[in-house]
């Protein structure tokens, strides 16, 4: 009788296993669809890593078997950055949350979309802060309650595809915990795209958020999604908005082309260095990574 | 290992403390910067900015300290020599990540060039008034090297050191400059590249299975074996409190385990990290401890005061984290006083007064900041300390 082996076991640290995540949280899926994703990207695994930051979906990096990289909260864009800009030929990829990527880490996410760093910032989106209880945050849907918002959120959320195509990123998309093949598809073309490509996951979180709203449980939220969701691929990022409960609208938004960070250092300094200058990391980009 | 000649500008130059630091930087094989512009500071950066392109280096200007000092992590673990600069404010930004730094032990430099504070305080004057956030800006127990130098030849002797000592111990390394010493200008002699001693931070190489990124290695002074993200070694690296796989673990015994070990690896290899100056200590009555540019204006008063007659002695601090504890001990023993002369109202005194534990007296030289002492003001606490 041969052993069973979990089909995943090349890509997730089976040692780290059970994992930190509820019944019915979405990371789990995401992050099945993102090794997927990895597999049919055909990159070399030794040339992936991943950072996070703090928070549920921080502990992402923690679970792959990658170089992988915990970092502080709201600081995984930047330390991917200079990981990236240090060794050109690294595939990375910054995993976290809404909270530690666009409240705490708002500004990072908007200067490296600007640069078109060639990053990619997979995050998931599941309307609160979840590790430290459920709070509100950047994403919360006017008028969700939290436990900081016991008596129903009023802050406009950001639109988070609107926020990375406004910002300068080349690829941009939203799917859902539901949209697994979707999903893993979108994050392989964000993985094979140059530049800053960015992917938000929409994700239950039935124990926090769920149940504070009396959603139901997780798979009540997938069938939101199948009932409430709209594919459109060509819908304009401006209107890409999240109400509470009302229709969600996914698709690959936006998939366009402008010179990365390093390429555009590259063109600078050859313009101006002439032959003197040597291409900085010019092997990696030839290979198309 | 010598340093590699495409960063070495060999020769005897004429330059400003900030500018000093940069070739200092470029002379260890710094090949990645990140940072943000702060006065007084922003010159290291903007002579990094024009000297990488040709030998090889990215300098990348952040949005913030905060991005700043993340990326300079990033880099060092993608394997270049990293570093950023700043100045108070900044410096307070750059905390929580200099306690990534030290937690994860990535090899690093952090300048600080220290002006008056506290808050925006005086941008374009000195102060030497970060001496303990230094030592304990960032959250949680840890130890530190901090090292500071007095003129612009020491900003490059001793940005090399910073970069040597960081890549050895696995350290974040801050170098305390001011902004006098950042903005004078003097003679800076570079020297040949063959000349330069670097060291470079110790890489595993061993089966992949094997690696565990935090095993203690008793041979290396406490210091686990790194490797880079793109070795293959596939490692994990966390903030949290982790065992010797870099796996998270939530108890007391992996705490005390980590914790202690990150404390051990400097305070057991001290006589290794630490440098000072001393003068006429031997036969002294009176030994004045200062450091950066107040080292400077001491030696005035210090001379007043041997041309009345007083044994008067110079404890220059190089390092200023770990403090010299050991002989400043021994000096204790000897002398009836110590005068500390600092660009503050009293920080690195309170260690010397800790370490001197009550054997001596200890007088300070207190300064608000914003200029250098007096050395007559100097000279009347140096009297009174030889009462």
């Amino acid at each position: 009788m041969t052993e069973a082996t979990h089909p995943m076991e090349n890509i997730l640290r089976m040692d780290r296993m059970p994992h930190i995540w509820c019944p019915g949280c979405g990371i789990g899926t995401a992050v099945t669809a993102f090794a997927m994703a990895l597999e049919k990207a055909e990159i070399p695994l030794d040339n992936i890593a991943v950072v996070s930051g703090i928070g549920c979906t921080g502990r992402v990096a923690g679970y792959m078997k990658l170089d992988s990289f915990h970092t502080t909260h709201g600081r995984a864009i930047p330390f991917a950055t200079g990981l990236k800009l240090a060794n050109p030929e690294l595939t990375v990829i910054v995993f976290s949350g809404d909270g530690d990527l666009i409240a705490i880490g708002g500004n990072h996410f908007i200067h490296a979309a600007r640069r078109n760093v060639d990053i990619n910032v997979f995050c998931l989106n599941n309307f609160n802060y979840a590790m430290t209880g459920g709070q509100s945050g950047p994403t919360t849907p006017e008028p969700a309650i939290t436990t900081t918002s016991p008596y129903g959120a009023f802050e406009h959320p950001f639109s988070l595809p609107f926020l990375a195509e406004g910002s300068g990123a080349v690829y941009v998309s939203r799917w859902t915990a539901l949209h697994i093949r979707r999903l893993t598809n979108s994050m392989t073309e964000a993985l094979q795209k140059r530049g800053f490509s960015f992917v938000e996951i929409i994700a239950p979180c039935p124990t926090l958020y769920s149940r504070r709203n009396r959603l139901g449980d997780g798979l009540e939220e997938l069938k939101y999604y199948h009932d409430q969701i709209v594919i459109d691929h060509e819908a304009d990022t401006r209107e890409l908005g999240i109400g509470f409960r009302d229709q969600i609208v996914v698709g690959n938004f936006v998939d366009r082309e402008r010179p990365t960070f390093m390429d555009a250092l590259n063109t600078r300094f050859t313009e101006v260095f002439g032959k003197k200058y040597e291409p900085y990391g010019k092997v990696a980009h030839e290979n198309g990574n | 290992m010598k340093a590699d000649p495409r960063g070495v500008k060999t020769g005897a130059h004429y330059l400003d403390g900030d500018h000093a630091c940069a070739e200092g930087a470029l002379a260890a094989g710094c090949r990645f910067f990140a940072g943000y512009p702060i006065t007084p500071s922003t010159e290291v950066a903007e002579r990094i900015a024009s000297r990488f392109p040709l030998v090889g280096g990215v300098f990348i200007q952040m949005e913030d300290e905060l991005a700043s000092i993340a990326a300079v992590l990033g880099g060092s673990w993608g394997g270049k020599k990293s570093m950023t600069v700043t100045s108070g404010p900044g410096f307070s930004l750059m905390m929580e990540n200099i306690g990534l730094g030290v937690m994860t032990e990535t090899p690093c430099v952090v300048v600080n060039v220290q002006r008056g504070g506290p808050s925006t305080g005086l941008p374009t004057l000195p102060g030497q008034q970060d001496m303990m956030q230094a030592r304990w800006g960032s959250h949680g127990d840890y130890e530190i090297i901090a090292i500071v130098p007095n003129s612009p030849q020491e900003c490059f002797d001793l940005t090399i050191q910073a970069f040597n000592l960081s890549e050895k111990y696995r350290v974040p390394v801050l170098v305390m400059m001011d902004e006098c010493v950042g903005h004078m200008t003097e003679k800076v002699v570079i020297p040949p590249a063959e000349e330069i001693e670097v060291f470079n931070r110790k890489l595993y190489d061993g089966p992949k299975d094997q690696y565990l990124p935090y095993e203690v290695d008793n041979t290396n002074g406490r210091v686990p074996l790194m490797a880079h993200a793109g070795d293959g070694y596939r490692f994990h690296v966390t903030g949290l409190t982790h065992d010797e796989k870099g796996y998270p673990v939530m108890n007391a015994e992996v705490q005390q385990e980590c914790v202690s070990r990150l404390i051990d690896k400097i305070n057991k290899n001290t006589d290794d990290i630490i440098q000072y100056e001393e003068e006429q200590i031997t036969n002294a009555d009176v030994v004045v401890v200062t450091y950066g540019i107040s080292s400077r204006v001491s030696m005035r008063a210090i001379r007043l005061a041997r041309e009345q007659g007083l044994n008067v002695g110079l404890f220059r601090l190089i390092t200023a984290w770990p403090f010299p504890e050991k002989r400043i001990k021994q000096i204790a023993k000897k002398v009836k006083a110590f005068v500390m002369v600092e660009l503050n109202l009293g920080q690195m005194v309170y260690e010397l007064e800790r370490c001197i534990a009550g054997k001596a007296k200890v007088k300070l030289a207190p300064h608000a900041g914003g200029w250098v002492h007096n050395p007559t003001d100097i000279l009347k606490i140096i009297k009174e300390a030889a009462k």
